[in-house]
């Protein structure tokens, strides 16, 4: 295959496939493999695999409490992985990154601790809003909250055209909402979301701004410190595995003052400043949030994971994805029945692009390229609301990252006619 | 062409014609019980009613999205169970179930299972079992309660 060159790929493509062991791989019948799925996961550096694995073999301890060497080595990688974290996201304050497993669990570690009493509760009356374009994971957390409280749940709808409707935001943030949560980009439209915009308005009102930053985390250069404090969200989201880290380990960012006010989450060990049993106080902040062991060696590999973004310049992936994403989008196109769903300039999207090819359903589109080795995800992409707003049950997505190379998007492009001329389609 | 051959196996042309040409597709007003399933990983659903009548299967009627599996399936199920004494049904039923969960490696007897030996190559496909099982769980499910509606 001879790959167009296209501008704005990232430098030595070719080299950087080579860190990733697993794009070698040769799938059953002998074909390679395209992986088109990193929306959904992404694959590992090389670099990340050894951080782990040489950890594992010649660190491992618990971290913060063990008096003895490894102890110590264990817990300088554990903290200097917050610090990379820090760097990667630009927060202001290394102790404002807390460990969590996933970004589900840092959504639900602010909606929870948003439910208990504190300077933050949410009362009766009080409203939460949202978006339709929302991950389950930012839908699901902030509903359980609004029942639990009484509450009342808002939220954005979409415009045709992939975006959010705010036309309705005077409406919808209003003296009575204290939190306003949202993704800065749709894992399912593609959508970038003016979330400054969006802070700006909600700061108005006193409302906390909670961000799902799992899609753009990957793609997008982060630099909370370099926003205006009235536009950086309050609390930020995002997953180790798509950002070519592991699974298992999630950041929650969130600024000092408003930490500091919300209750602990989990309770046990290491977050504790001291214990009796009448009652307890609590660590600072990170540690006030990162209750038992951590997942010590995910996070060692996340600090190795941001590490080599950071090598090769978030500025760089992103100008990549731009580019695979506008190939993409030219591509598709050019399939007869093809539907995209969300905008279809790159320039407003990110890398995820899910779309409908008519006739023929989504399960049946990814078996069929699947049996080509072209791997993409097929259904809701746990976004069901979305889903429906646009009439659509369920559909196919490709998601492209910093290794795919415009002979991939080719491939998919092929797979997608013979997957007409299968089902017989025109 | 090795991997043509192998969608072909998932992909009978039994299976595509049914999901073209759906049987005793859509929603009619006789039925003692209605229930409504979904895969939950990927959206499919299905709604589905059942009328029995002196123990046997009068009508089955359906409503279903999904995938050229899930489809073919119910218009399978359709003509193999309607017109059937419940507790034959049921047995045929059971008999697609162990053809799909055998991985591929249970014999289907035509006899049976009729145009449901084409789903076969399906239960090799472990992702897809789900997708030719949907109407047939709704079907066992909506068959039970109406039995139970029509024994009192």
């Amino acid at each position: 295959m001879t790959a167009p060159s296209l501008p704005g790929l990232l430098p030595e493509l070719e080299v950087v496939r080579k860190d990733f062991p697993i794009l070698e791989r040769v799938l059953a019948g002998g074909v390679p493999l395209v992986y088109l799925d990193s929306a959904n996961t992404s694959q590992k550096p090389q670099v990340v695999i050894d951080a782990m694995v040489d950890h594992l073999e010649r660190h491992n301890a618990n971290i913060a409490r063990a008096m003895h060497q490894l102890g110590a080595e264990s817990t300088v990688a554990f903290e200097e992985s917050r610090d990379k974290v820090a760097a990667f996201i630009g927060a202001p304050d290394r102790d404002e990154v807390i460990f969590t497993k996933n970004a589900s669990e840092a959504l639900n570690l602010a909606a929870n601790t948003l439910v208990w009493a504190g300077e933050r509760q949410v009362r009766p009356g009080d409203e939460v809003v949202i978006t339709e374009m929302e991950h389950h994971s930012n839908i699901v957390p902030w509903q359980l909250l609004t029942q639990r409280t009484g509450a009342t749940l808002r939220w954005f709808g979409l415009t045709d055209d992939g975006h959010l409707d705010l036309s309705n935001i005077d409406d919808l943030i209003t003296e009575r909402t204290k939190v306003v949560s949202l993704t800065w980009v749709s894992n399912m439209l593609g959508t970038i979301n003016p979330i400054a915009e969006i802070a700006r308005r909600a700061h108005q009102v006193g409302a906390l701004v909670v961000v799902d930053a799992s899609q753009a985390a990957p793609q997008l250069p982060i630099d909370l410190a370099a926003m205006p404090a009235e536009e950086r969200p309050d609390l930020m989201a995002f997953t180790g595995h798509k950002v070519v880290g592991p699974t298992g380990i999630g950041v929650l960012w969130g600024s000092r003052a408003v930490l500091d006010q919300l209750p602990p989450f989990l309770g046990g060990g290491e977050m504790i400043e001291t214990v009796r049993m009448e009652g307890s106080t609590y660590a600072p902040i990170p540690h006030k949030f990162e209750a038992g062991t951590p997942p010590i060696v995910e996070a060692i590999g996340l600090g190795a994971a941001v590490d080599y973004l950071g090598h090769l310049g978030m500025d760089a992936v992103h100008a990549h994805e731009q580019a695979i994403t506008a190939y993409a989008l030219e591509g598709l196109a050019s399939v007869p029945g093809m539907t995209i769903l969300g905008p279809t300039d790159a320039a407003q999207r990110g890398g995820a692009i899910a779309f409908e090819l008519e006739g023929v359903h989504p399960h049946d589109i990814a078996q069929v390229l699947d049996s080509r080795g072209v791997a993409v995800r097929a259904g809701h992409h746990c976004a069901k609301p979305a889903h429906a707003r646009y009439g659509v049950q369920s559909s196919t997505r490709m998601s492209s990252y910093l290794y795919t190379t415009p002979a991939e998007i080719d491939a998919l492009v092929d797979g997608l006619e013979y997957t007409r001329s299968y089902f017989k389609l025109g | 062409m090795m991997t043509a051959q192998n969608l072909d196996v998932l992909y009978q042309e039994i299976i595509l014609d049914h999901y073209k040409n759906p049987h005793g597709k859509g929603l009619r007003d006789e039925f003692e019980a209605e229930v409504h399933h979904v895969n939950p990983t990927c959206g499919d659903e299905v709604t589905l009613r059942v009328h029995l009548d002196g123990g046997i299967v009068e009508d089955v009627s359906y409503d279903a999205h999904g995938c050229s599996i899930s489809q073919a399936s119910a218009s399978v199920l359709y003509d193999l169970v309607v017109g059937k004494p419940v507790d034959e049904a049921l047995a045929v039923h059971e008999e697609f179930l162990t053809l799909m969960q055998g991985k591929g490696e249970v014999e289907p007897d035509e006899d049976v299972l009729e145009d449901g030996i084409a789903f076969a190559g399906v239960a090799k496909f472990p992702a897809r079992v789900k997708c030719a099982l949907l109407s047939w769980m709704a079907w066992k499910d909506a068959t039970l309660q109406s039995k139970g509606s029509t024994d009192d």
